[in-house]
């Protein structure tokens, strides 16, 4: 079932950086299934893989032609819309539809009467119309009746001994606590023994992921007891399932899900959500194709948020820099819903006696979700702080504190990478005397997968030689397609462009969710063996067109090579293929041992604070990631950067603020709930550190989360080597920094 | 309900004299869209009228081409142009003016088609971005957006492509970088994509876009 392939793996790049780290490159052996590419070698040298391929969907994106979701308007398309409660925590005594039934052109109304809200937003109501105005007069014209109720809304609040319960039969509160950590004696005696401790507790905001493209679907049930929906989701595959499909009344295999184009996820757009359901309902109910997008105050409320937490930590370590233990307790809400605890503040560094207690706080506020590395930026924010605190307090450079107690070879190498271009050096040795202050920060990043098993990729190839790969999975803005046209143009031997890549229709095999940072390492393996499926049977029937053993018929690259001289192009091959298709699958074999681990990176970020307004401005950042071997350098920057900017922008701005008795959002608009603008965008320097990773026939690994993990931290260290005092807690909005700056000692 | 015959459009009183009248002209401004820092007012707009509540016949001029809708006032320009033109390149986002993902141009500036009335559009030119190119044939700026990968998810793109190519065609090849993030900073992007829309930017007004 499987061979033994022994191979050089390691990094590929940037030249100087293998030159001075040799222990970067090794050999190993893994065991490659027999229906399986050989891996590529370190230097392998590749003609599309690693290049910069532009996107293939570029050239639709640009000029409009792309339709997201929330562009498709098929024939006798309805409208239909959500109301949402006022109220954190209320009773819906009674809803009075007769005046939104009487609008012209409403077509169906939902109401919940009798349920018990226990969140700002929660659905009590849902209209059907034939016009957006109609809907919006509709939904105008509902009017219900609440018995507001006492509700908790913050974590503090939530945790108060009289404090409602967001779910009344629990009978310990709203808090979520899990098992005391049995290891509480030993650590305290490391921290008693240990000549350096700094303890501080920090603090995040929840944020909201702000998709461009709001949450929605457009569901149809058609006459032949099929149906279609287009949804806006990171899962395609999975979305028509369970409570969705029932409501359309169509069983789920008969469910077409199509996402072509998504507009922004970040975690936020798994399966289908209770407006979808909704949705679906009227589909069944109106018969027609109903459309439900939500409102940006909705998506704010409803969308997803990154939990809040609040991380009281404290690190001992050696009067020269060696870490000896860290302990800490956590509170983190997700609202009503799971997920709230667990700030990802332990990782990365060796860390002998460690103890953590993370608890997970229920308030009367919406759900949060998963939110680009869930548990990191936030956790990270807080682990690296405390770390400069502690070099601080050492007088050290918190760089070489980092060094000293990271393991991670490729981290080793970045940081000196990083720091070198940075000019880390000369950033720290800067020292302002005006209002106006420098200040450098630091901080790693880290991430887990080289994406799984067990997807399938479907791949067609036609007399004209054109190729049809084909995958239900979606491409988020990723730049999946491109990447998957580049690697079966690889194994191919022919032009991109000549390979067209469908993904986010659930008639081609299912893929994976748009999560984890997954989906590129999961499918790109699986589509480079679908081509290699097609080159053998593009080579077998070479070999009956010309008489000849099928094992005398080789395939280097970009053609095929027979006895006697015989040689055929790929399009010459195809000819072969007459009326007929060559119809192959490609497999996603499990991962092997990568001998490198986890996924590495770091961030450098300089700043300017402004001492007399209390704004923060980043000036620039040198982001050094490495995604296992780079599939394409092009579109991998892109995705670094949309790490690095989100990360600012949670660092400085980002903060869903609700108003404390009400529990409703006080600024759920994209100009009151502020994000990054090109205004405020600093300089990016990427730096790819490509390595062959040794987990799967295409070397790959995950990029989208890592590039966010340490941007927040970074910035924050910058800030406190500015201004020699912490801003504990995100956003580091003005008024923050400047009562940072009132309590600092003179 | 058809508008009044009996009602005369008040001739000669321009709704810029209107609000100049009332000596508010930044909530005309406001009433207009967006206006890209540095743009002057347009040419004098439709005549003020009195229209609806019932549908209305609006004539527009939507990419050089002549297009006649039945919609109520109260739609926006962005509806006309999605639900009633199927021209989808402009986004709905934010609700309000406050992303630019809807941005086209009336009379060669930009706005934000959420916030103006498909009515007021009557009798001006409106682009929109597939307008300014489609595949095959790209207008220099949408060329340099995939050469520098200047977009992700992509649902801010049409409106930055429109933002970015109007300061191209305002500055020429001497378009500076401020320039551009003047130009854009009403244009948000969730994926982060601004570093490359920067280098686009650039490089398609120094190839004479």
């Amino acid at each position: 079932m499987s061979r033994e392939v022994t191979y050089r793996v390691g990094l590929i790049g940037p030249e100087d950086l293998v030159a001075r780290h040799p222990a970067l490159r090794r050999e190993i052996t893994v065991q490659v299934h027999d229906l399986d590419a050989d891996p590529w070698p370190v230097d392998a040298a590749l003609r599309w893989v690693g290049r910069e391929v532009p996107r293939v969907d570029g050239e639709a994106k640009v000029t409009g032609a792309a339709r997201y979701t929330y562009d498709v308007h098929p024939h006798g398309l309805a409208f239909a819309g959500v109301l949402g409660s006022p109220h954190a925590h209320a009773r819906v005594v009674a809803v009075d539809d007769a005046a939104a039934r009487a609008v012209p052109g409403v077509l169906a109304v939902r109401t919940f009467a009798g349920r018990r809200v226990t969140y700002a937003g929660q659905i009590v109501a849902a209209v059907c119309a034939e016009n957006p105005r109609a809907l919006d007069d509709a939904l105008a014209a509902l009017r219900v009746e609440f018995e507001p109720l006492p509700a908790a809304v913050t974590t503090e609040d939530a945790l108060a001994p009289d404090a409602p319960r967001v779910e009344p039969g629990r009978t310990e509160g709203n808090l979520h606590a899990p098992p005391e950590p049995g290891n509480r004696a030993a650590v305290d005696e490391a921290f008693a023994a240990a000549p350096v401790r700094v303890a501080a507790e920090y603090r995040t905001s929840v944020q909201t992921h702000s998709c461009l493209e709001p949450h929605g679907c457009v569901a149809q049930v058609h006459p032949d007891g099929t149906a279609t929906v287009w949804a806006s989701t990171q899962a395609t595959s999975f979305f028509a399932r369970g409570r969705f499909s029932r409501e359309l009344g169509v069983p789920e295999a008969r469910v077409r899900t199509l996402t072509e184009h998504m507009g922004g996820g970040f975690g936020s757009k798994f399966g289908a959500l209770e407006w979808d359901v909704i949705a679906a309902g009227f589909a069944r109910e109106t018969g027609r194709p109903v459309q439900l997008m939500l409102p940006r105050r909705l998506e704010h409320l409803l969308g997803g948020n990154r939990p809040d937490s609040i991380q009281r930590l404290e690190l001992a370590g050696t009067a020269d820099g060696v870490f000896l233990g860290l302990k800490g307790e956590t509170f983190g809400t997700a609202g009503n819903g799971p997920g709230g605890a667990g700030a990802a503040n332990h990782s990365v560094y060796r860390i002998p006696a460690l103890w953590m207690r993370q608890s997970e706080v229920a308030t009367f506020t919406a759900r949060g979700a998963a939110f680009r590395a869930p548990r990191h930026p936030q956790g990270f924010f807080a682990l690296e702080s405390l770390i400069d605190l502690y070099a601080a307090r050492l007088g050290a450079d918190p760089l070489e504190v980092r060094r000293r107690n990271d393991p991670h070879p490729v981290r080793q190498a970045q940081w000196e990478l990083g720091a070198e271009r940075f000019g880390w050096a000369a950033a720290r040795a800067r020292r302002d005397a005006g209002p106006l202050r420098r200040g450098a920060g630091c901080a790693a990043a880290r991430w887990l997968n080289a994406g799984r098993p067990p997807w399938q990729v479907d791949l067609t190839v036609r007399a004209d030689a054109g190729v049809l790969v084909a995958n239900a999975a979606q491409d988020i803005g990723t730049g999946m397609k491109t990447v998957l046209a580049a690697v079966v143009a690889e194994e191919l031997g022919i032009e991109p462009g000549r390979v067209q890549v469908r993904l986010g229709d659930t008639r081609d095999p299912a893929g994976p969710g748009s999560g984890g940072s997954t989906t590129t390492a999961s499918l790109a393996p699986a589509a480079r063996e679908a081509a290699l499926r097609a080159r053998e049977a593009l080579a077998a029937r070479l070999a009956e067109h010309w008489g000849v053993p099928a094992a005398e018929v080789r395939s280097p690259a970009g053609g095929f090579e027979g006895p006697e001289g015989r040689r055929a192009s790929f399009a010459e091959a195809c000819r072969l293929i007459g009326d007929e298709e060559v119809r192959v699958q490609g497999t996603r074999r499990p991962n092997w041992a990568g001998p490198f681990g986890e996924t590495a990176g770091c961030q450098f970020a300089e700043v300017e604070v402004d001492t007399e307004t209390g704004v923060v401005r980043v000036l620039r950042v040198v982001a050094v990631h490495d995604a296992g071997r780079v599939l394409n350098p092009l579109t991998a920057r892109s995705q670094v950067n949309g790490g690095v900017l989100q990360g600012i922008s949670y660092a400085l701005y980002e903060e869903k603020r609700l108003d404390r008795a009400l529990g409703d959002m006080v600024n759920p608009t994209l100009d009151t709930y502020r994000i990054l603008g090109l205004a405020d965008c600093p300089r990016v320097e990427v730096l790819l550190t490509s390595l062959e990773a040794g987990f799967n026939n295409c070397g790959a690994m995950g990029l989208g989360e890592p590039a966010t993990v340490p941007t927040a931290a970074a910035v924050a260290n910058a800030v406190f080597h500015a201004l020699g005092v912490q801003v504990r807690e995100l956003p580091m909005t003005p008024a923050r920094v400047l009562a940072a700056l009132e309590e600092a000692p003179r | 309900m058809a508008e009044d015959p009996s009602v005369p459009p008040a001739r000669g009183i321009t709704r810029r004299a209107l609000f100049q009248g009332a000596g508010a002209a930044a909530a005309a401004r406001a009433l207009l869209g967006a206006t890209p820092a540095g743009a002057e007012e347009g040419p004098a707009a439709t005549p003020w009228r009195t229209q609806g509540p019932g549908a209305v016949d609006v004539a527009l001029r939507v990419n050089g081409a002549e297009r006649t809708l039945r919609v109520e006032p109260r739609v926006t320009l962005l509806e006309a142009l999605r639900l009633d033109l199927d021209l989808t390149g402009a986004k709905p986002v934010c609700d309000r003016s406050q992303c630019g993902a809807c941005t086209v141009w009336l009379d060669g500036r930009t706005v934000h088609a959420c916030s103006v009335l498909a009515v007021e559009a009557e009798g001006r030119e409106v682009t929109t971005v597939e307008g300014l190119g489609q595949p095959g044939r790209l207008h220099p700026v949408q060329r340099a957006f995939v050469e520098e990968d200047a977009l992700q998810c992509g649902f801010c793109t049409p409106g930055l492509v429109m933002s970015v190519a109007w300061a191209v065609a305002q500055h020429g090849p001497g378009l500076s970088e401020a320039q551009v993030r003047r130009a854009c900073a009403g244009n948000l992007c969730r994926c982060g994509t601004y570093p490359h829309v920067l280098k686009a930017a650039l490089k398609a007004a120094g190839q004479g876009g």
